[in-house]
């Protein structure tokens, strides 16, 4: 349990375009251990699907620029040869994908696409991993799986759908399973469901999940470690708890702030971060949340010009990248933000 | 983007200079002339090219389009009359051999010339004993009776020539042998016994010679005839017989095993066999021709204009052609119906002013087009005789003084305005027409181009009295081909007034001269052929003087010479090359 | 399921009844707008010496001086029940369904349709299967290798298919590889498969090539950016997740998918091919349906002209019917209903 499952390496992620170079993801770095869960999390174009493809190797070498080091039990993954990440793809790590409507095939019945995945990576008889797709559509929790498993995607409702593709994805036991956006396609009531599942199927197989979302809800009931993603960076790491308790970035605030939650006595105004998310062409200089925090002021123009790097801030596992200082970060927080917080 | 067309652009122009040199190369190096002449233009115009009795092979031949009609009760082409005397022997023929001896009638069927009586009413035919059918039954003189008279059932071949209807003294309301059974005919022909057979008309006609030349008295076995079927396989006498016939594809004949060349002086009957296909397209059987792979376009009216030019610009292609006169001539004619025309002067300022050296190229200049013309007889009939009333100046281009001298007589000194008609799908008619429009405005005469279509041409718009007179259609393109090449068979249908009808459809539209008409029946009527021949020239110059008619261009065709065929000659009954003497090299 | 096909087949007698309603108006009843008469129509089908007596007699036989629902009664009629037809010696009985006898060559039209099906045939399916395979791989190709220079040829090469008529690569084509290569058979040289399947193999070797360079040409470009766009799909990418091979992903998903609305395309290509490959036929000579149109067009033989446009409107109703029924097959996301 002690050497890490997963662990990347300053793994830069950029797309050389007409208009510039892209910078989707800009020296990230991390770890994850067999049974643990990462949350990422961060607005849309903060680098966080970009991320999860990379570790699959799923961009297209000729369109993107990887570097970096990333390595998953032992095998380096950047520099391998694409034929033996192929052969880990779906096997060792498996993704779930947002939206399982249009992340499935839709001319192959739901069993034979799983029956297609299990084939892959196992030379057995169609008869063979049909009964394992059967098993492991029950296993996710649909009922009537020998019926249902040469249905359609099309004919199965969203959240059941969604456990197909769970079931999919999981028809390998891979030990390192990805989940990008897993129930932002789904009814509120459904979500909660999928979660037990991912849960419960985590525990099971004692595999390293790692969940994408930008929705903090879902982060806080399943992950054991946060990491906030902004403009490719990483800005913010550290325990589930930590993260929630005693965040250290004017990014993670705003997040904080602008998440309705169903216990607080105020729910007519949440407060959004002012302003959009950065160009990954044109990343503003110094910080790049620089424009658009309230506490840039307070950094002696540090912000604006020196880009701040990770560091260590309260605890050892807790990081943040930001030019205000520690103690005034911790001050805001519990003087100014957090209060708000708890009177909205 | 830029790229992308440049690459386009590039490889456009290799395909197209790969293409050009793959076909400007030499087609001698394709299919060498078998036969042992050599090759020369116009060789085989007015003597036999390559000549063999060498016998066996097959001959090729396509037809652009369907044959419209193997029964020789309606077959109503030149070529379908030549091929004709491969499986069918009428009474007559024309005599197959080069030059003007090919417009010689000879005895076919029957043993010799007709014996007219009664001054020309009956005609009397012996026909020769022992010529069998294919089947082996022997050929009486009653088939041949009953051949005609099925011809006359127009309501089953409405398609053939109607003379014999016309001339013969048929009972009144007689229907043709399926209607009117049982009918007694003998009042138009009789069959004293198996070999002679004798027609009765209704007046002297001098020469019904060409009338017994015509397939219609090709025999029929009265118990095989299955009327407008019978063209599925029509019972051969000739030395042919059809094998397969899919009508509309294509056709085999093979040689018919109860032919006697004994009884058949005029057929050497050299290959074994005859291959025709139908419906080919007619490029593509220019072509062919050229590479040797296709003997004859049995249509024979010329190769196509894409073909001309290789054969006018390639000298070793234009030696392997042949460019004979036929007996057709494009004109124009001058509607007295229409004022100022109404006006004998005013006419001959058109007879004046015409350019006829531009009419000749817009017909496609002396090798496509033909001679220019200044007599409605093309030089090829028999009876023609030179004479040229409106002399066009030294080059041809018309007379500009002379026409203004006959605007001022009858009172248009300053010219006028008429329409000229012309068949919308003949490009050479409206080449004619711009011409024309050329020439006669230098003195004044605006002409407005009117085009009508071909199918309708005649009975609806140029050759329909009202129709010319409500739109004023002064002029009117139009073009004539014997039925046979002789001065009733040419100018009957176009000089005489009596075929004109008010309801339309004749090939005369202009000429009305009731002094031409009794000429007409004159020479009709005379049984003495060269006192006849004689009569032709004065009606023809009787015709330019009332100014009609103003003669284009005496027609040529431009034929490609077979490359693997013997005993090629143009035949100058049939305006192409006689199919019944050819072999194979 | 059965429902759908039944409305349909019904829809598609409807359709041509009017097919034929229509062909039958254009051909009288526009000639008789500019002032064509019975007798004028009857002068195209007698010869050129024909009196006004024979006019009148030809005008009767072939139905003129009736009224046109009449006349398009009987030829109705004719179809459902057969017809007899005075062929001079005798009277023939034409057996239903009877299309009429030419009014040039006096035969019967539907015995001509049916020898001619099969060189249509023969030549839409062999062009069919070469186009089907050149185009699809060649679309396919260029989609993988977007941008490089064998995608770029071959969209040009794709460009020049499209762009020239096939009266000219026909000619061409026959000019250098028939009569100067002498590789393939001359124009006008079909023979039919149950005679001899070698000869009927050479004869339409050159017109397969020339008509599927052509179709081959739009096909690569349809597949291409089908393909293109599939490829965007998020399923391509749960496929590739799943670790399958990119051959698999490519063809299996990939091509699978972007190939259904190609079908609906092939089989309205198809359909109309056989009805109408005009000029291919007549540029080769091929004796099939297109050139029994060519031909009867030409000719004003309107039993004939009725006859081929309702084979031609037949089989593009059944080639689209069989499209539809195919696509709900291919893709279970559609349901005829």
């Amino acid at each position: 349990m002690s050497e890490p499952f997963l662990e990347l390496k300053n793994l830069k992620i950029s797309f050389p375009t007409d208009d510039g170079v892209v910078r989707s993801v800009d020296g990230l770095s991390f770890s994850l251990e067999r049974g643990k869960t990462l949350g990422i999390v961060g607005e849309s174009g903060s680098g966080k699907s970009v991320t999860s493809l990379g570790i699959l190797g799923l961009h297209n070498r000729r369109n993107a620029d990887v570097s970096g080091e990333i390595w998953l039990d032992g095998d380096e993954l950047i520099r391998a040869e694409p034929e033996k990440v192929r052969k880990l793809r779906g096997n060792k790590m498996a993704m779930i994908f947002q939206d399982p409507l249009s992340s499935m095939h839709p001319y192959y019945s739901v069993g034979h696409q799983i029956v297609e995945a299990y084939r892959v990576h196992h030379n057995v008889s169609k008869k063979v991993a049909r009964k394992q797709a059967v098993d492991m559509l029950g296993k996710v929790g649909i009922p009537q799986p020998d019926r249902r498993v040469d249905d359609y995607p099309h004919q199965f409702s969203g959240g059941m759908r969604q456990r197909a593709m769970i079931a999919m994805a999981l028809v390998n036991d891979p030990q390192l399973l990805i989940a990008d956006e897993p129930t932002t396609a789904l009814d509120v009531t459904v979500q909660a469901q999928i979660l037990d599942l991912m849960h419960k199927l985590q525990e099971e197989f004692n595999s390293a999940l790692i969940i994408i979302t930008h929705d903090l809800g879902v982060v806080a009931e399943l992950a054991d470690d946060v990491l906030v993603m902004y403009g490719g960076k990483c800005i913010e790491f550290g325990a589930a708890a930590t993260i929630f308790e005693r965040p250290e970035h004017p990014y993670t605030w705003g997040l904080l702030g602008s998440m309705p939650r169903i216990d607080r006595p105020n729910l007519d105004r949440l407060v959004p971060i002012p302003g959009l998310p950065p160009s990954l062409i044109n990343l503003p200089s110094g910080c790049a949340f620089h424009p658009r925090c309230a506490y840039e002021p307070r950094t002696a123009g540090l912000g604006r010009t020196v880009p701040p790097e990770l560091v260590a801030a309260g605890g050892s596992k807790h990081l943040v990248r930001c030019h205000v200082p520690t103690e005034e970060r911790q001050r805001i927080w519990l003087e100014e933000v957090k209060p708000k917080l708890e009177a909205q | 983007m830029i790229r992308k067309t440049r690459v386009l652009v590039a490889a456009t122009a290799v395909l197209a200079l790969g293409l050009t040199a793959a076909c400007s190369g030499n087609d001698d190096s394709t299919t060498p002339d078998t036969s042992s002449a050599k090759p020369e233009f116009n060789g085989a115009v007015t003597k036999v090219y390559s000549p063999s009795d060498k016998k066996g092979g097959t001959i090729r031949m396509a037809n652009a389009g369907d044959w419209d009609n193997l029964d020789p009760g309606e077959a109503y082409y030149g070529y379908e009359w030549d091929f004709l005397r491969l499986y069918g022997r009428g009474l007559l023929t024309f005599k197959s051999q080069p030059g003007d001896a090919g417009n010689e009638l000879t005895p076919d069927l029957a043993e010799g010339m007709g014996v007219p009586t009664d001054g020309g009413k009956t005609w009397t035919y012996k026909i020769r004993p022992g010529v069998k059918f294919e089947d082996g039954t022997v050929i009486k003189s009653a088939d041949v009776k009953y051949a005609v008279l099925r011809s006359t059932d127009k309501a089953t071949f409405p398609n053939g020539p109607a003379y014999f209807e016309q001339f013969l003294n048929l009972p009144a309301g007689y229907k043709g042998p399926y209607k009117s059974k049982g009918v007694n005919t003998d009042s138009a022909i009789t069959t004293p016994d198996d070999t002679t057979i004798v027609f009765h008309l209704k007046t002297a006609f001098g020469g019904f010679d060409y009338f017994a030349m015509m397939p219609q008295t090709v025999p029929v076995p009265e118990a095989k005839d299955t009327g407008a079927n019978y063209k599925q396989h029509v019972v051969s006498s000739g030395p042919y017989m059809f094998d397969q016939n899919n009508l509309g594809k294509n056709f085999t004949l093979k040689r018919n095993p109860n032919w006697d060349s004994a009884t058949d002086p005029i057929r050497k009957a050299l290959p074994d066999a005859f291959d025709v296909s139908l419906n080919v397209n007619a490029d593509d059987i220019d072509n062919r021709l050229l590479s040797g792979d296709l003997d004859i376009d049995v249509v024979g009216t010329g190769v196509q204009p894409a073909a001309l030019g290789r054969v006018v610009g390639d000298p070793t292609i234009k030696a392997g052609a042949d460019n004979p006169n036929i007996a057709r001539l494009w004109y124009t004619s001058i509607n007295e119906t229409v004022a100022p025309f109404d006006n004998i002067e005013c006419r001959k300022a058109v007879e004046y002013a015409a350019d006829r050296t531009g009419y000749q190229t817009a017909f496609g200049g002396p090798l496509a087009g033909g001679d220019i013309a200044s007599t409605l007889l093309p030089p090829i009939i028999p009876g023609y005789q030179k004479f040229d009333l409106y002399p066009a100046g030294a080059d041809n281009t018309g007379d500009v003084a002379k026409a203004k001298e006959a605007l001022a007589a009858c009172g248009q000194p300053n010219g006028f305005e008429t329409n000229i008609a012309y068949r919308a799908e003949r490009p050479k008619e409206k080449a004619t027409a711009e011409s024309l429009q050329q020439s006669l405005a230098r003195v004044g005469i605006k002409l407005t181009l009117k085009p009508y279509p071909q199918g309708d041409y005649f009975s609806a718009y140029a050759g329909n009295p009202p129709f010319v007179k409500a739109n004023k259609l002064g002029l009117a393109q139009n073009g004539w081909g014997a039925d046979w090449n002789d001065g009733f068979g040419f100018l009957s249908q176009i000089v005489d007034s009596r075929v004109i009808r008010e309801t339309g459809g004749s090939s005369n539209t202009s000429v009305r001269d009731p002094e031409v008409d009794k000429m007409l029946d004159a020479a009709v009527a005379e049984t003495d052929t060269a006192k006849r021949e004689a009569m032709w020239g004065p009606i023809d110059k009787k015709v330019m003087e009332d100014a009609f008619i103003l003669p284009g261009v005496y027609a040529k065709t431009l034929l490609i010479r077979p490359k693997k065929l013997t005993n090629i000659y143009v035949s100058q009954a049939y305006n192409m090359y006689d199919y019944a003497s050819l072999g194979v090299a | 399921m059965i429902t759908y096909i039944i409305r349909r087949l019904f829809a598609a007698v409807v359709l041509l009844f009017i097919v034929s309603a229509a062909t039958f108006a254009i051909f009288y009843l526009v000639p008789r707008l500019v002032g064509a008469t019975p007798e004028t129509l009857a002068t195209r089908y007698v010869g050129r010496a024909a009196t006004p007596e024979t006019v009148g007699i030809i005008a009767h036989k072939l139905g003129f001086y009736d009224p046109i629902w009449v006349q398009y009664g009987h030829w109705i009629k004719a179809i459902f029940v057969g017809a007899d037809y005075d062929y001079g010696s005798g009277i023939e009985h034409c057996p239903a369904p009877c299309f009429g006898y030419s009014f040039i060559t006096h035969q019967p039209v539907w015995p001509d349709l049916l020898t001619r099906i099969p060189v249509t045939l023969s030549l839409a399916v062999g062009a069919a299967v070469l186009w089907v395979f050149f185009g699809v791989a060649t679309g396919v190709l260029s989609a993988l290798r977007r941008g490089s220079l064998l995608d770029r040829a071959a969209m040009s090469f794709s460009l020049a298919g499209v762009s020239l008529p096939i009266f000219f690569t026909g000619m061409v084509a026959l000019l250098v590889f028939s009569y100067k290569l002498r590789w393939t058979a001359s124009g006008g040289t079909y023979t039919p498969f149950t005679e001899n399947p070698g000869e009927w193999f050479y004869a339409l070797l050159l017109p397969w090539c020339v008509l599927a360079v052509q179709f081959s040409a739009q096909y690569a470009r349809l597949t291409r950016a089908g393909m293109l766009e599939t490829l965007g799909e998020d399923y391509i990418r749960t496929a590739r997740a799943k670790g399958l091979r990119e051959r698999d992903v490519n063809v299996r998903h990939g091509l699978r998918a972007a190939l259904t609305p190609l079908l609906t395309i092939f089989g309205l290509d198809f359909g109309l091919l056989i009805g109408g490959a005009v000029l291919t036929e007549a540029v080769f000579s091929l004796p099939g349906l297109g050139k029994y149109a060519y031909d009867a067009i030409t000719n004003n033989d309107l039993p004939k002209v009725l006859g081929v446009t309702m084979m031609a409107a037949f089989f593009v109703v059944v080639a689209n019917l069989v499209v539809d029924l195919l696509y709900a097959v291919v893709d279970p996301r559609v349901r005829l209903g």
